[in-house]
């Protein structure tokens, strides 16, 4: 179960590894709590829907799945929703339209599909939580990483002093980009334990056959 | 006899350019509209333009030893994309500007990209943009001691009036390299007799922008609003210095022709419809970003590929 958690959080981490559930990585990470609602809500959500599916998986045809599961999906979200409205009105107003676009938060309906759909209930929850966790953990990376730049605070708490200036270009979508590129290319370096093979040219340019005659050598 | 018959391998046509003699000549084309600028504006306007400089050069020797390349300061393209980016300012920046836009400019624009010939964009022109959307308020401020805030565009676009005779020297109001007309005239002069560029870019990005103008602005064939619109904000500028980067330009004959109407048309469009006085920045990045579509469209032909099969 822990190879669950370890493959979500860090070996198919759904922010820096799979690139899924990119919409609300870009738009509600303007700021480390945002981020962290949109996270726990999403995992909230993922646990829930995986263990359902999980369960009904050999009563669901697979020529209706997508439907089945994205009504699953989406019971869960009206309840998170709702539960967020009547608790946490400023996160739910921060998130706004976000929250019931969970329901087509690709995470959640790729776990269900490759994971949730053919394995058992604990796996499924734990593959759930691993993933959840994930993206919470991603999400709050470029949160925390843009409020710090954009703003100097962190969590609304200020860190830098006054006089500095946020660059505004980090609270904006631009911003959101930089951001996560500068973290999947720091995470590709630690976790890359050998170069990636380069194709195409190498030093050697006299051995140089050119891109048909790597086509024809088969490589 | 046995000597002349030797062949040797191509290219046998050899020039004695090299990157560090064009980057070096585009610098001296600048420097007239950087003197006119300092002069103009004052010390402190020298003061930005020498730390924009230094932090691009220091980034870029830094920045590829991070990388582990081969440094290449010495090719003086960063020295062009400090002086760019420095001309680019308002006299009245805070210090620290340069320091910020120089390393975005070389570190994230060209070098994370490739360094030079990689970019995809112009690097001084995006870090302007980047310097914009993130510290309008020192951006947008061209107040200095003798002048008042408003740059002539911005004084047209609210309906008030302007000298144009000033505005073609460059007494006015705005950025410390792209107020003065004559001295950016002069400069590109000396890149055109040099070959370093060619008027098709220029040309056909003023002339559109004309045309664009006096269609849609509602002034039509007016001298004083085209004069105007010309030789203000950073169209001189954008159209021979920055329009015109050999690693973000076109490089076919007819590419560089679609390319200048492509930001004419933009330019004008962000000049006239847009919320904003000044669009030359943003039309060259945009169109930075379609040039390797434009040069996939206008490739020519291979000798013996093309026409009927017979």
């Amino acid at each position: 179960m822990l190879e669950r958690l370890y493959n979500g959080i860090i070996k198919e981490n759904p922010t820096f590894v799979l690139m899924l559930g990119m919409c609300p990585t870009m738009a509600v990470t303007t700021s480390g709590v945002n981020a962290i609602g949109m996270g726990l809500s999403t995992t909230v959500v993922l646990v829930l829907s995986n263990i359902v599916i999980s369960m009904l998986r050999k009563i669901i045809p697979s020529e209706v799945r997508i439907p089945a599961f994205i009504v699953v999906i989406a019971s869960f979200v009206t309840v998170v929703q709702m539960l967020m409205q009547g608790y946490m009105p400023d996160l739910y107003a921060a998130l706004g339209i976000y929250i019931p676009l969970i329901v087509v938060n690709c995470i959640i309906l790729g776990r269900a599909e490759s994971w949730a759909y053919k394995n058992g209930v604990v796996s499924s929850a734990f593959d759930g939580l691993g993933m959840g966790l994930g993206f919470t953990f991603g999400i709050t990376c470029i949160g925390l990483l843009r409020e710090f730049i954009g703003a100097g605070t962190l969590f609304s708490v200020r860190i830098l002093p006054e006089a500095y200036e946020g660059a505004t270009i980090f609270i904006m979508a631009p911003g959101a980009f930089i951001v996560l590129a500068f973290l999947v290319a720091l995470r590709n370096k630690i976790m890359s334990k050998k170069p990636a093979v380069e194709m195409g040219c190498s030093a050697r340019c006299d051995a140089c056959v050119g891109c048909d005659g790597m086509k024809r050598s088969g490589v | 006899m046995e000597n002349n018959l030797k062949v040797s391998a191509s290219p046998h046509i050899r020039s004695n350019n090299s990157t560090s003699k064009i980057m070096m000549t585009v610098a001296i084309g600048l420097l007239p509209a950087c003197i006119f600028g300092v002069w103009f504006f004052g010390l402190r306007a020298l003061l930005l333009l020498v730390i924009s400089c230094a932090t691009c050069v220091i980034t870029e020797h830094l920045g590829q030893k991070i990388l582990g390349r081969e440094s290449t300061i010495e090719d003086f393209s960063a020295v062009v994309t400090g002086l760019l980016l420095g001309m680019n300012l308002p006299p009245a920046a805070p210090l620290w500007i340069p320091v910020v836009g120089g390393v975005f400019a070389i570190f994230v624009v060209k070098l994370l990209f490739g360094g030079l010939g990689q970019n995809i964009m112009n690097p001084a022109l995006a870090a302007r943009a980047f310097l914009v959307i993130s510290f309008t308020r020192h951006m947008t401020d061209f107040s200095t001691d003798t002048l008042s805030g408003a740059t002539p565009l911005m004084r047209l676009k609210s309906g008030e009036s302007v000298d144009t005779f000033n505005m073609v020297i460059g007494r006015c109001a705005g950025c410390i390299g792209e107020t003065s007309v004559i001295a950016i005239m002069i400069g590109a002069i000396i890149l055109i007799m040099a070959g370093i560029i060619d008027l098709k870019i220029p040309g056909t990005y003023i002339i559109s922008f004309a045309l664009f103008y006096i269609i849609f602005s509602g002034h039509g064939l007016d001298p004083y609003y085209l004069v105007a619109q010309i030789s203000g904000g950073g169209l001189m500028l954008g159209a021979f210095f920055m329009a015109t980067d050999y690693v973000t330009c076109p490089i076919t004959e007819r590419g560089k022709l679609i390319y200048g109407v492509f930001l004419g048309v933009l330019t004008g469009i962000f000049r006239v419809f847009g919320a904003s006085a000044e669009g030359v920045s943003y039309a060259i990045i945009t169109g930075n970003l379609i040039v390797p579509l434009i040069d996939r469209f206008t490739m020519s032909k291979a000798f013996g590929y093309g026409g009927e099969r017979s």
